[in-house]
Parts: structure tokens; sequence; C-alpha cells
């Protein structure tokens, strides 16, 4: 038991530690990262202001992706190596990834109505991120569904790993099939197509919403840890 | 070999198959994944009238007439083959000659009839500024038509 305890013991001290650090490093980034975004960048010349829905869907869409991978890392590494702090990592990662997941659903959906002529179409690359908001339900669901938190573990990492196959899809749809949606515009083998005054704040706003993810995953294991430690001190009552 | 690398073989194969069944399964329905099919697509295809088409492309610079009661004509190209549409209704404010476009209708007889016309944002973000100096330059034909041939402005494909 101590043994099992050690890492999340040294894992609570450093996260306090870090945790306001990040918080401030975090309102810091997007507060100048929406201020150039909104106020302080170009309209493009094709779409106008609605430009400035990509500063929020973009990152969106990149964290929800990235959220989905240190997932399913997490949750291999919990299978594999039955670390517990990286199936609390996993657990603790999945409603942050969705909604994420959510936001830039959402965003796009926003976007596409002025600049497509519509909310949603069913081509590959908007269909393999809703594949992907199902993903994080369906873990959700699937991690609280059963009495006995070990096995619940197991089937839900067992979900996220079979469903990590969907990150390459969602990233080359746009490459492997003709899609409504436009190809990478950051991320490109010959350098990015978006000119520095919107890069700029796109990659403030990037980098505001991976350090977001980390302070709410640093409050989120913490909680998880002290309620598992409650949870086994009621068992111990309990069982005398 | 202890039980922690037995565990770690079953889960990398098992992802490996996973991903190979995955890559098998996506290529052989390849025909349903496309949003939309090319000029080229149409052309060498035998269209069935009654059947519903995606076709999207690029509006032929020059080709779009806007007729009475709210009809327009214009051909899509991917530069290797056109295909004369009317549109009947509202267009997207971002469509325009030299645009990419999906337009989703009916053929009769030659004539793609489409009853929604969808407008495609490429991946260029740029000011109204910067835009005037590449045309001004003369580098906007080089960059579009560099982008035509990556087939970008098509969606990517599979060609």
């Amino acid at each position: 038991m101590l043994h099992r305890f050690a890492n999340p013991t040294r894992f609570l001290r450093i996260a306090s530690i870090a945790q306001p650090w990040i918080a401030w490093a975090t309102i810091l980034l997007a507060g100048t990262g929406l201020y150039l975004g909104l106020f302080n960048s170009p309209a493009d010349y094709q779409q106008g202001e609605s430009v400035r829905i990509m500063y929020v869907h973009v990152p969106a869409a990149w964290m929800a992706m990235f959220c989905y991978t240190s997932m399913a890392i997490a949750a291999g590494i919990g299978l594999i190596w039955k670390h517990p702090l990286a199936d609390i990592a996993a657990k603790a990662t999945a409603p942050v990834g969705a909604c994420f997941t959510f936001l830039a659903l959402f965003t796009g959906s926003l976007w596409g109505k002025p600049m497509w002529g519509t909310w949603w179409v069913w081509d590959a690359r908007l269909t393999s991120m809703l594949v992907l908001l199902f993903l994080y339900l369906g873990y959700i669901a699937l991690i609280n569904a059963f009495d006995d938190p070990a096995r619940g573990t197991k089937s839900s990492s067992i979900l996220v790993l079979v469903g990590l196959i969907n990150v390459p899809i969602i990233k080359f749809s746009v490459d492997w099939w003709n899609t409504l949606h436009q190809p990478a515009s950051v991320l490109r083998m010959d350098g990015p197509s978006i000119d520095e005054s919107m890069l700029w704040p796109l990659l403030l706003m990037a980098l505001a919403f991976k350090t977001y993810y980390i302070w709410v995953l640093l409050v989120r294991i913490r909680a998880e840890i002290i309620s598992n430690k409650i949870r086994i001190l009621r068992l111990r009552q309990v069982h005398g | 070999m202890k039980r922690k690398h037995k565990r770690l073989t079953f889960v990398g194969l098992a992802l490996l198959l996973l991903a190979t069944a995955a890559a098998l399964t996506l290529s052989a329905f390849e025909e349903s994944i496309v949003f939309f099919q090319s000029p080229t697509d149409i052309v060498t295809k035998s269209v069935s009238p009654n059947k519903r088409y995606r076709l999207g492309g690029l509006v032929e610079e020059g080709s779009v007439r806007k007729k009475d009661d709210a009809v327009v004509t214009f051909r899509i190209t991917d530069m290797a083959n056109t295909v004369n549409v009317s549109y009947r209704g509202i267009l997207p404010d971002l469509f325009r000659e030299g645009q990419g476009v999906v337009t989703e209708g009916f053929f009769v007889s030659d004539v793609f009839t489409a009853d929604e016309v969808l407008a495609k944002h490429d991946e260029n973000y740029m000011p109204p500024e910067v835009a005037d100096a590449l045309k001004k330059s003369g580098k906007w034909n080089e960059m579009s038509s560099k982008m035509k041939k990556q087939g970008h402005v098509l969606g990517g494909g599979s060609q």
C-alpha cells in the first residue's frame, strides 16, 4: 500500500508548488493571445472578421487531439506497467478533452455557416472529429459504469487505446480524402500558409490552451487522489 | 519474460493489427468517404440521371452568368475537365470565380442542376494588404497555380 502511494504523494507535493505558476502563465498567455487575436490582428482578405473564430477553434481542435493522445499514453502506461498515477491522469484528462472537442466542433459550426454556407456537413474531417467526441464520452461513461474501479479502468483503457486510431485519421483526413474542410495551415510540410500577423496570436492561444490543460489536470489529479484516499479510509472503517 | 513485458508486446501487437484493419477498411470505403467528386471523376464515369452527386472544384474564371429569376450558371473545373452547373438560390459570400466550391444536385442532360452550393475555403490566411501586395508583385498567380498543382484548392484527394 505504501509503495502504491509513494509516487502520488510526491506528485501532490510538486503539483502544489507548480499549480499557481501554471495558473498565472495561463491567464497571461490567454489574455495576450485574446487581445492580439480579437483586437490587434488584421481581418482576413476573404473571411473578414470571421477569421477571429480561428484563434479559439484551431487551438481547441489541437488540444482535442493532444488530450486524446496523452490520455491514450497514460492509459497504456496504466495498463502495461500498472502505474496508478497514469490511470488517474487518463481519467482526469477525459472531460477536459471532451470540452475542447466540443468547443472545436461548436466554433467550427459558427464559422461554417457564414463561410461555407452550412452549419454541418458529413465530410471526413468533421465526422472523425465527432467520433472523437463520442470516444471521450464513451470513455467517461464506461469508467464510471463499474462498481469496482479497477475493472472499470481496465476496460476503459482498452477503449481509449482502440480509439487512438482515430487521431491520425483526423489529422490526415484533409489530405487523404477530399473534404469541405480546408487542409492544415500551420502544421504542414512546406511551412505555414498563414500570415505572421495571424500566426503569433494563434500560437499564443495554443500555448494558453496547453497550460490551461496542465492547470486543470493538476487540480483534477489532486482531487482524484484525495477522493481515492477517502474511499480507502471509508472501506477500512467498514471492514474494521 | 516478465508479465509487464508480455502485456507490452500484447498491446503493441494489438495496436498494429488494429491500425492495419483500419487502413484496409478506410481504403475499401474510399468512394463513400470522399465528400465530393471532381469533374474528371464525373466525366470518366457515366453519370446516371436520378443519382445525387456532390461535385467540387474551382469556379472557372469568367464563367459565372446571372440569369433572371435568381438562376446562376457557371462552370466547375479541376484544370483538366469542366462541368456546366446551374443553380437557383442564394450563393454563399465566398462564392467567386477562381474559388473552390462544392455543389450538390442532379444531372439534367449535360448540365449539373445544383440545389446546394457550398464555398470551400482554402488554407491561406492573410490580411488584405498582403493579398494586394502579392497580386501586385505577380506572386499571386505563382502561388495559386502551385496550390492547384498540389490539388489543395480541390481538397487534396488521392490522385
